[in-house]
């Protein structure tokens, strides 16, 4: 049963007579009970008015139920409800401080309404957050409706602060969340990854905050008003400016709010592993220029294309540790990489469905394969990029020479450690980056003859060196180059990846 | 003088000279978008070769385009010139309007038909062979 005081009835009367709903009501009492939104409306009415009815009834008498009521003297009774109570009797008329959004929108049958769309959608998830978007407009009716109280409040000398009374969207959710929760089997909570939203609005209403940005603002600047600039405007304007411009309880409206259709969202799901690019033909990501595909295929797509139907995503976005050429292999343990999973219908998969993943995916093509797939959390994009800057890469690569060599003229290679070049952004990506003078080092190199003209040569440098740049020298624009060192020509015809010396993402085990 | 544009696949283009001959200095590109890069013309000078025979050679843009880079290395070592064309001896390099990717070598010939060129010039006027061209000793480059 409400716990109502004898000091609300003065209040609970008055805002039945400007015609305000039960549950607004119950609000403006301060009443905090989650189950006493509950209630059905006629329930919540009856109680309402019995409570009125008990005019001389002793100090903190509970308002009950039937029983009480007709203890009160029948004609007593009578009286009350013909004189005090008008309006809001009955769902057909709009409550003027919620719009109707604690009246219709409260019965099971909404509840079940938004439980279907969400059902529709086909999301999986155990818990979910319910958010709720009102019009700005109820704020304001919601500062007038409290203004007409606090008059009424203050002439018996007691206070009710804004903060004391209920909000609309708390009061809305604890009369809906039960029941969606039960419809869609899930616990509604604070926070969860997965969101439900019910938005309304209620355009027969939209200018009803015009006067409070000219009399605060003293301009019209924008014809959307936002909730933040509304409930900004509220503060800072004086009561009586208020009481001016605004009627003081506010007036009814003609039409209830609309819901707009329910929408869900699920955060982002982050898998990272490690990928081996066996092609020389596979770009990283997508190769298109002008709207035209230049290359089938992709590694990004290679990987992504069966998380995204496992997971149910509308999307996703790759990053990598670095990146490598079309033309260059990826071998070793190979890259690390993470793909973030845009509003996945599923989120939830254990040790043994992700390994199946990563089977799916190898499966899939022999141009690439992926290990240590796993499920991480956010902060995979930035150890991405930790990688990329910070962590040494070895490579290798075969080269031509233009002069004669003979196996002994490699040897001094070996001996040179953590080599100082500087390297101007190479011709070949010099249409899409800035012009510039990249410092990095070649920290050590060896070597494998295999004839006059070739040889192959095995580099762990920098993060950030161009390899294929330091072997030809780019028009003398790597310097020094292998071609400075070696007194010859040269040029680089194949290059592989031999490891990149990051070790995340955690190693899984076969 | 013969000049050689070499153009990569993202339509950058590397003018040098093919044999054996600025306000250009104060070109500074910044940003992706190689901002303050100096609008060129096909007929706007490059810098100018002082050679010891008191010959003055100019070398040309040829094409249209935003000059990124000059090559200061040939100030230091003009022999680069001659010695590297196709290398370390570049004079600048200009990227084109992304429209005139294409466009902006037509009208150039390739290397088959300059080479067709070579011959016919070579048959016409046998002493002014490309060999005689190498010997140059150069005193000085600037660039315009």
């Amino acid at each position: 049963m409400l716990s109502l005081k004898e000091k609300d009835r003065p209040i609970v009367r008055k805002l039945l007579c400007a015609g305000c709903c039960v549950r607004c009501v119950l609000r403006f009492c301060c009443v905090g009970t989650s189950s006493a939104y509950r209630r059905s409306y006629q329930d919540l009415h009856k109680e309402l008015l019995a409570f009125i009815s008990e005019e001389n009834s002793p100090q903190s008498h509970d308002a009950s139920g039937e029983e009480k009521s007709s203890d009160a003297p029948p004609n007593k009774r009578m009286r009350i409800d013909e004189d005090s109570v008008t309006a809001a009797q009955t769902d057909s008329d709009i409550c003027p401080v919620c719009l109707g959004v604690l009246q219709d929108f409260c019965d099971p049958s909404f509840a079940e309404q938004v439980s279907d769309a969400v059902k529709k959608q086909q999301y999986e998830f155990d818990s979910l957050v319910l958010t709720v978007s009102l019009p700005a407009q109820l704020s304001v009716r919601e500062h007038s409706c409290w203004l007409h109280v606090k008059k009424e409040v203050r002439e018996k000398s007691m206070c009710l602060g804004k903060d004391d009374v209920i909000q609309v969207k708390d009061a809305f959710k604890w009369a809906v969340q039960g029941k969606i929760g039960q419809e869609l089997g899930a616990a509604v909570v604070a926070n969860s990854p997965c969101e439900v939203s019910i938005s309304f609005i209620h355009p027969e209403t939209e200018e009803d905050c015009h006067f409070l940005y000219v009399a605060v603002f003293l301009s019209v600047s924008q014809s959307v008003f936002t909730r933040m600039a509304v409930v900004k405007a509220l503060e800072k304007i004086s009561e009586e400016k208020f009481s001016r411009h605004y009627p003081c309880p506010p007036k009814k409206a003609n039409t209830r709010c609309t819901a707009l259709d329910t929408t869900c969202l699920h955060t982002s799901v982050f898998i990272a592993g490690r990928y081996n690019k066996f092609s020389r033909e596979l770009p990283q990501t997508p190769w298109v220029i002008d709207g035209e595909r230049r290359m089938d295929g992709s590694v990004e797509e290679l990987i992504a294309a069966p998380l995204l139907s496992s997971f149910r995503a509308d999307g996703f976005n790759f990053s990598s540790s670095g990146r490598e050429d079309v033309d260059v292999r990826t071998l070793g343990n190979g890259r690390p990489f993470a793909v973030e999973l845009l509003n996945p219908h599923r989120a939830k998969f254990n040790r043994t469905e992700i390994k199946q993943l990563q089977e799916t995916i190898n499966q899939s093509s022999d141009k690439i394969r992926v290990r240590d797939l796993q499920i991480v959390t956010r902060d995979a994009t930035s150890r991405m990029k930790e990688g990329e800057e910070e962590k040494t890469k070895t490579y290798s690569a075969l080269i031509w020479t233009q002069k004669a060599i003979e196996s002994p003229d490699l040897e001094f290679l070996a001996n040179i450690k953590d080599l100082r070049i500087a390297q101007k952004t190479p011709l070949r990506v010099l249409h899409r980056r800035p012009l510039a003078v990249r410092q990095r080092l070649v920290h050590s190199m060896t070597t494998i003859y295999l004839d006059k003209h070739h040889f192959t040569l095995k580099l762990c440098t920098q993060a950030g060196t161009y390899i294929k740049e330091f072997v030809h020298g780019d028009f003398g624009r790597t310097k020094p180059n292998l071609c400075d060192l070696m007194k010859t020509d040269a040029d680089i015809l194949e290059l592989d990846v031999e490891s990149v010396d990051i070790d995340w993402p955690p190693a899984i085990p076969d | 003088e013969d000049h050689c544009i070499l153009q990569h696949s993202n339509r950058i283009c590397v003018i040098t000279l093919i044999s054996d001959g600025c306000s250009l200095l104060k070109n500074k590109v910044s940003g992706k978008s190689k901002r303050g890069g100096q609008s060129l013309t096909e007929f706007a000078p490059l810098c100018r070769i002082t050679c010891t025979d008191e010959q003055e050679y100019t070398v040309f843009s040829c094409i249209r385009g935003r000059l990124l880079e000059v090559n200061e290395a040939i100030l230091n070592k003009p022999d680069l010139l001659l010695e590297k064309p196709s290398t370390e001896g570049y004079i600048v390099v200009i990227l084109p309007k992304f429209e005139e990717s294409k466009s902006v070598t037509e009208g150039l010939l390739t290397r088959e038909q300059y080479e067709d060129v070579l011959t016919k010039r070579n048959q016409q006027e046998p002493y002014m062979s490309a060999g005689s061209r190498t010997v140059l000793d150069f005193t000085g480059v600037h660039f315009v």
